[in-house]
């Protein structure tokens, strides 16, 4: 891995087209700003891991029949 | 054309070919399911749906359109989103969310984060990841219900 010191408002460039800029530090925590291209795909790491970890829990929703009904009821009662 | 699939909430049925979306990164977690068929619950007029694997039957989550709950929702969606569903612009995209239930129904929850959108004339879909930090992955569906009751009056 390649590290690199930066100071407040200073940047690195990833290629030509991806730029970090370090907005912000405040004790344990750094604020960085990202310009890239919108093909790039930027998120949290750990937000990949959230959602599949969501979708495991999904999966084992109780899916009781009569529940369902009334979970249906829920947004009939909001149409009013 | 329709075609007989197993389903885990209703055994075998048979749905038609355009109900049936593929997905070619499936699904976080479930990334080796390539197709997954939207059934319509057995409820008159609910807004809740299934998303059933083709392929698995025993794998089927409950969706639901964010905008049944949440009328304000933004999708905010990648221009990597929008070009692998062959799409123009977010306009062109159905969009659900994937409905966690625990025991107690009140208590169930949407993921707003990772919503599943769909290009429903190609029949392309999969599940993108928001990047509005005002979604998490577990809304509480009946607090959303209330808020959006409480606006109205």
């Amino acid at each position: 891995m390649l590290v690199l010191a930066r100071r407040l408002n200073e940047s690195i460039m990833i290629g030509d087209d991806i730029e970090v800029v370090i907005i912000d530090i405040k004790g344990d925590q750094v604020k960085l700003g990202i310009r890239a291209p919108k093909n790039v795909m930027v998120h949290r790491k750990e937000i990949y891991q959230e959602i599949k970890q969501e979708n495991i829990a999904a999966k084992e929703s109780d899916f009781n029949p009569d529940k369902l009904k009334s979970l249906s009821d829920f947004f009939k009662k909001d149409k009013k | 054309m329709s075609i007989k699939i197993a389903t885990r909430p209703y055994g075998e049925i048979e749905i038609s070919e355009s109900q049936i979306i593929d997905f070619p990164d499936g699904i976080p977690g479930f990334t080796f399911i390539k197709q997954f068929a939207i059934l319509d619950t057995k409820e008159e007029n609910s807004p809740l749906k299934w998303l059933q694997a083709v392929d698995e039957p025993e794998l089927a989550f409950i969706i639901i359109s964010p905008y049944a709950f949440m009328p304000d929702y933004r999708l905010e969606v990648t221009q990597g989103d929008l070009d692998a569903l062959e799409v123009k612009g977010p306009d062109d995209l159905l969009v659900y969310c994937i409905v966690t239930i625990p025991s107690d129904p009140n208590d169930m929850t949407a993921n707003l984060q990772g919503p599943v959108i769909i290009n429903p004339v190609k029949r392309l879909g999969r599940q993108s990841i928001s990047l509005s930090e005002d979604y998490s992955v577990r809304h509480r569906i009946v607090d959303e219900l209330k808020k959006t009751a409480g606006s109205k009056e």
